[in-house]
């Protein structure tokens, strides 16, 4: 069922310090967020998960109103709202703005979002690179990668690895501690944000009620960014809204403690339109892009609709023993994990890649972890079927619903079954190693190929299940 | 437009027309638990300290002020212009400027500073935070450029938590263009998890609790 394109997998498999770079770190994100989450910690854990469920829900069903009430609350305190149908018109709208304001210094604090619309590349384009200020989306923005994980974008890489990119890229000396790696990216980026005449912003959530927008970050670039520049252009998701500000503290209990195991990141910022009269500093201009980009798609599937609540955690990818072999560039867009996994068909329509929602063995951790409660397995069950049903319909899988017939009918004719088992055996012989591996080249052809490619079973025994069955048990009348 | 055309595909989408009042939103249950302000200072401190935040607790605002200054001297330090800085005598301190209106100058001298010198209008004992609402009397790049951060604030203003901070403030918005919660110092695990501390805030955060 795999076919298509998969990017990168089988070098991830292969590669044993990436495997053991993805295993240390998602493991460690996980030790710390049951510390934060267990009972002794947080007692009312489940009740917030319920809280968190049963606010989104409610926002998204009433979405219309919450978009115009946020956009009320805005315009009041001298913000501006600006609606995005795609990547396109954020694109735009951005590269108007440089050329009025004349920016020619754009900083950028980490956001999905804009990962999604492929923003820096685009705006590239029109002249002004924006400038990712996030430690782990600057390294990976000179080495012209998307990010890894949704909240640990270089998770990928070795302080080796970054050494020899600020080498290569920043003209600096070979330097492999963290800390000095560190200091570096701060001194070039402080000029950067000293400098930028814009900064670009996500948003972790939009409060209706008060027409803010919530910054949750450790590293305070997301701050610098939005107190710097005279311009803050916030990009967001319009499912990204909650009603009230009193909503964040059922939030910000379960994004910090499910993302890194933090009981509140270092900074929370909730910020309301331009600076006002008297205040010194934070910017002149505020604007919130919202935008569309697949949602209201997905909005109108009551099924599946709770997608839409994810709060971009990261622990369903941290907790995935799929998402912890294969590594997150194999997922073929920005959103990777059982999370993107349901995401990406949703966003970009199944037809993108069909075999997303198969690369999943449905164990049920992403659910069970999901800080709003989102049942992934069962999303990926309904992108399942209807992956196959599409298929059905363009006569794709008739190879293999044929031989699920074949497969069907010898089970139900013991001698068949019994006649079938010999003549496996006889052809691919007893042998300790996998015995589909030894299937001959003769029948290495067509689909047969690709799905032997990667699959395995034990080898069979010397007699089969019936033969001792037959010879232990004194005969018997039939 | 893409404003209604994204509107109209909303409201098809979840079956609602235009102006149609929504249910009332789920109530988040908000718990504020009775502690003591001495509860509630020794929760900050434990919480501060186990993210390296320093935290001193002194019994009048001349102690605070000889406590900034021993932090100050031989060093640059800009001071925000709260008036309890004021109070405490900190802003007569000679390595502190303060007093600042104009934001070109402001930048500059939070730039070239070694220590930001704030209050605070709250802290949340349970997670070690401070909250800083901006205003004249407090801008946002006292806390964020310098790479020490040093906060003096009342012991009154110590709360228990999210959950009163929210029972207290339901609308920072009418308060403030700006909410920022800090919670220790500016930290970053984006190379192989390993911590590093003073990214691009301050890396050293110490609270005066008078």
């Amino acid at each position: 069922m795999l076919t298509g394109s998969y990017p990168r997998f089988t070098e991830t498999l292969a590669d044993p310090s990436l495997q053991l770079a993805i295993y240390t770190a998602t493991g460690r994100l996980m030790d710390k967020r049951r510390a934060t989450v267990m009972p002794e910690a947080l007692p009312d854990y489940q009740e917030l998960r319920n809280q968190a469920h049963l606010l989104k829900k409610h926002t998204l069903e009433n979405l219309d109103y919450y978009l115009e009430q946020f956009q009320a609350a805005l315009q009041a305190r001298g913000g501006k709202v600006v609606y995005c149908k795609e990547g396109s018109e954020v694109v735009e709208f951005l590269a108007g703005l440089a050329r009025e304001r004349r920016a020619e210094v754009i900083v950028k604090s980490k956001s999905m979002t804009t990962e999604e619309i492929h923003f820096n590349e685009r705006l590239a384009e029109f002249g002004v690179e924006p400038v990712e200020t996030d430690l782990g989306e600057y390294i990976i923005q000179l080495t012209h990668q998307r990010p890894y994980h949704i909240v640990a974008p270089a998770l990928h890489m070795t302080r080796y690895d970054v050494a020899r990119v600020f080498q290569e890229r920043l003209g600096v000396e070979n330097e492999t501690e963290p800390e000095k790696q560190t200091r570096i990216a701060r001194r070039m980026l402080r000029e950067k944000f000293l400098a930028a005449d814009i900064g670009v912003s996500g948003a972790n959530f939009l409060v209706a009620g008060s027409g803010a927008v919530v910054l949750v970050e450790n590293e305070g670039n997301a701050r610098m960014a939005t107190t710097l520049p005279k311009v803050h252009v916030a990009v967001a998701g319009i499912e990204k809204m909650i009603p009230r500000a009193q909503d964040l503290a059922v939030f910000l209990k379960l994004l910090g403690r499910s993302g890194t195991g933090q009981p509140l990141t270092v900074y929370t910022s909730f910020l309301t339109g331009p600076r006002r009269e008297g205040e010194v500093d934070g910017p002149e201009e505020f604007y919130v892009v919202l935008l569309d980009n697949g949602r209201t798609r997905l909005l109108a599937d009551r099924e599946k609709r709770e997608s839409l609540f994810c709060i971009r955690c990261g622990a369903c990818l941290n907790h995935c023993p799929v998402y912890r072999k294969i590594g997150g560039h194999s997922y073929p867009t920005t959103y990777s994990g059982p999370i993107g996994a349901i995401l990406t068909p949703q966003y970009l329509g199944a037809k993108h890649s069909p075999w997303l929602p198969f690369a999943s063995s449905l164990c049920g951790a992403c659910a069970e972890v999901c800080p709003v409660k989102i049942d992934i397995p069962k999303i990926l069950l309904d992108l399942r079927s209807e992956a196959v049903k599409a298929k059905r319909k363009d006569g794709e899988n008739r190879v293999e619903a044929w031989s699920f017939k074949i497969w069907a009918w010898i089970m139900r004719h013991p001698r068949w079954y019994e006649a079938a088992g010999l003549a496996a055996r006889a052809v691919l012989g007893s042998e300790d190693e996998g015995w589909l591996r030894r299937v001959p080249l003769w029948l290495r052809v067509g689909p047969l190929k690709e799905w032997l490619s990667r699959r395995d079973l034990p080898p069979p025994p010397e007699r089969s299940f019936r033969q001792l069955w037959r010879s232990r048990l004194p005969a018997r009348e039939e | 437009m893409s404003r209604d055309y994204i509107l109209h595909k909303v409201r098809t989408a979840v079956g609602r027309s235009a102006g149609q009042p929504p249910d009332p939103p789920p109530e988040p249950r908000l718990r504020v638990p009775e502690l003591s302000t001495e509860q509630r200072i020794e929760m900050f401190r434990a919480r501060l300290e186990s993210l390296a935040g320093r935290v001193a607790v002194v019994g009048a605002p001349s102690e605070a002020r000889e406590y900034v200054a021993a932090m100050a001297a031989g060093k640059r330090a800009v001071a925000s212009n709260a008036p309890f800085l004021t109070a405490c005598g900190i802003t007569s301190i000679p390595e502190v400027r303060s007093g600042f209106r104009e934001p070109k100058a402001l930048l500059d001298a939070c730039t070239a500073a070694d220590v930001g010198i704030t209050s605070a209008d709250y802290a949340l004992a349970d997670t070690g935070t401070l909250v800083m609402l901006s205003s004249q009397e407090e801008a946002r790049a006292v806390s964020l450029l310098p790479p020490v951060h040093v906060a003096v604030i009342r012991r009154e203003s110590l709360l228990t938590g999210l959950d009163e901070l929210f029972s207290l403030v339901p609308e920072p918005d009418t308060l403030s263009s700006s909410m920022v919660l800090i919670t220790g110092p500016s930290r970053t695990a984006d190379i192989e998890q390993i911590l590093v501390r003073g990214v691009h805030g301050p890396g050293e955060i110490h609270v005066v609790i008078v």
